[in-house]
């Protein structure tokens, strides 16, 4: 029906000189797209020295890159990226464009839907091709995830949508895969921001952005103490996680915002999420309902979040915590002895 | 300096229950709230008007919605802000993020200019978060997305600290400028009952496509781009293991032990 050859594009990440891994999700979504559609997948990468990075997105499932490689693009400035954007579209009219639900993803790709006029819609799901009129559904969880709803754009192209970060693997690397690298020379009037970059201050605690998290060990007002916080970091050190919290356990100042799991929050879809000491407040749980595994320790029989866990514990939160890391720990130690030998 | 903050009326998320048999969210007889997150942009507001030593700062809230939307505007005016606005139109009915990013730019461009205009991060019902950006590329000004605080602030420009993934990082840019809280940003205030008084007595005006010059192509359904096809609802609650205090904490440890085996998540501790 909407029978042209219209490229799929995904948005790629880049931190300072180097790709982040989003992208490479983001290319699994696009080949998912761009081959029932019969349509080129080009990744569009903007940055400054980047452009030696470009075969890791062809070995990572794109068939093209359109690179725009200034000293200009050395920091991400929303207006400046913006241009580039309306002026990448404009100029190659891509059917599709995709980007990640990140705090990048979530300014710039709003902006661009007002600059250019079309349609967009915010961390999905899923994505799928409409095989009746090859438009593109874009799932979402609504409601606190208790309603899918699945969305349509109309208008103009690109139809457009941002994905949750995690929600989809990268494909395997392929080295050997050949793509097209494309360098775009941007007009002069499109360098240049009205914001300066002051600096970036990284942050302390342990492990990946909970967004980005494999494993996330969370606590809740049941921790009783910003003291026994440190305990779940132990526990998040262990196992490669990062540390998240309830509403509850951040209003009470035992742990940053950033690490808030819930509706004003952070959703989150890790492999594992264990929760100590949350009760599971309606909010908290629709930020959890992406996570694979869900283990519960909570000393009420009848909490809500028992419902929700795939493995509950009823019991102290503080002493399953401790003989859970002493556990760990043993068996760790254990095996490092048998190495040894 | 004149300051806008955008807000929603949403439904309050806390007195929600979820519905044992389908495992959906109970919405019914649910009061209406002022969205959480937006407390944090009114503050925001608030705070700038106090920290400014000189001239008079002028705090409006604007809000889009039904009739009863009203009442966040009311609220927005009881925590401090000077009035408040309402748009409401049945035309505005069904507008998706761009519609109704279009239809507050156009509003902010009626009642402007702005120095600064603050957003909540997103709204706890819709969840897209992606109003108040599209808001400022509109009226063509920076958006200052989560933001954890505002350092400067001056006649020309904005100094701010975003809150991004790993860290947080400095930005400056020249007003007029959207900003964006997060919640890390600071502790919205109570009203007082001399607030509530005052909003009483606070008539928030109401306008309509017509006072805005809006076209009617350009707002509610009409003016959107996406449209929601298809909705089922997924099961959320899961059949999974149970495991009493009584079994004690040895046999609880195992458990949670083996799951994370099973799941292939012990490589880091080993």
């Amino acid at each position: 029906m909407n029978g042209t050859n219209k490229e799929v594009w995904t948005l790629a990440e880049v931190r300072g000189k180097t790709i982040h891994p989003v992208s490479k999700e983001l290319l699994a979504w696009g080949r998912e797209l761009a081959d029932p559609m019969r349509v080129p997948l080009a990744s569009i990468l903007v940055g400054s020295g980047v452009a030696p990075r470009a075969e890791e997105l062809i070995a990572a499932g794109a068939d093209k890159v359109y690179i725009v490689d200034d000293p200009s693009f050395e920091n991400f400035l929303c207006d400046e990226q913006v241009g580039i954007l309306e002026y990448l579209t404009d100029k190659y009219n891509p059917s599709i464009l995709i980007a990640s639900a990140t705090t990048r993803g979530r300014t710039v790709m709003p902006m661009l839907s007002a600059r250019i006029g079309c349609g967009l819609t915010a961390d999905c799901t899923e994505l799928s091709i409409d095989p009746v009129s090859g438009r593109l559904i874009q799932t979402r969880p609504a409601i606190g995830g208790n309603v899918m709803a699945d969305i349509k754009t109309r208008g103009r192209d690109p139809q457009m949508c941002t994905v949750r970060p995690k929600s989809k693997r990268p494909l395997d690397t392929d080295r050997s895969r050949k793509g097209e690298l494309i360098k775009v020379s941007p007009p002069q009037s499109l360098l240049g921001s009205a914001l300066k970059f002051l600096g970036f201050t990284p942050e302390t605690s342990v492990g990946l952005p909970i967004q980005e998290a494999e494993i996330i060990i969370s606590g809740g007002k049941g921790m009783k103490n910003a003291k026994n916080f440190a305990k779940l970091e132990e526990l998040a050190r262990l196992l490669g996680g990062t540390v998240g919290a309830s509403r509850m356990a951040v209003d009470l100042g035992w742990v940053p915002y950033s690490a808030q799991v819930g509706l004003s929050g952070k959703s989150v879809t890790p492999r594992i999420y264990m929760a100590f000491g949350i009760s599971g407040a309606v909010q908290h749980i629709a930020g959890i309902s992406g996570a694979e595994t869900i283990i519960a320790v909570n000393h009420d029989p009848e909490a809500p979040i028992f419902r929700v866990a795939d493995l509950s514990i009823q019991g102290d939160a503080m002493e399953i915590l401790d003989a859970l890391i002493d556990s760990l720990k043993k068996e760790q130690s254990e095996r490092w002895t048998l190495t040894a030998d | 300096m004149r300051i806008a903050v955008l807000v929603k009326q949403v439904p309050a998320t806390d007195s929600v229950k979820i519905d044992e048999k389908t495992g959906t969210m109970v919405r019914e007889g649910v009061e209406a709230e002022l969205n959480p997150l937006d407390l944090h942009a009114v503050e925001a507001a608030l705070r700038i008007r106090e920290c400014r030593s000189e001239g008079a700062t002028e705090i409006t809230a604007i809000t889009m919605g039904p009739p009863q939307a009203k009442k966040a505007a009311a609220y927005a005016v009881s925590m401090g802000c000077d009035s408040g606005v309402l748009l409401s139109d049945k035309r505005f009915g069904g507008s998706d993020t761009l519609a109704t990013s279009r239809t507050l730019a156009k509003a902010l461009k009626k009642l402007g200019p702005f120095d600064i205009i603050l957003a909540g991060e997103r709204a706890t019902d819709g969840e897209t978060g992606q109003v108040g950006p599209a808001v400022a590329e509109f009226l063509r000004i920076p958006a200052l997305t989560y933001v954890s605080s505002i350092d400067e602030l001056d006649e020309g420009h904005i100094t701010v600290t975003r809150s991004v993934e790993g860290g947080h990082e400095k930005m400056k840019a020249p007003i007029p400028a959207m900003v964006i809280p997060v919640k890390e940003m600071n502790i919205p205030r109570l009203c007082t009952l001399g607030g509530k008084l005052r909003a009483k007595k606070t008539e928030i005006p109401v306008l309509n496509a017509d006072d805005l010059a809006l076209d009617e192509d350009l707002t509610g359904l009409k003016g959107s781009a996406t449209l929601v096809v298809n909705v089922t609802y997924p099961q959320m609650t899961r059949e999974g293991r149970k495991i009493l205090s009584s079994a004690g904490t040895k046999d609880a440890v195992k458990a949670i032990v083996d799951l994370l085996e099973e799941k292939n998540c012990l490589e880091a501790a080993r």
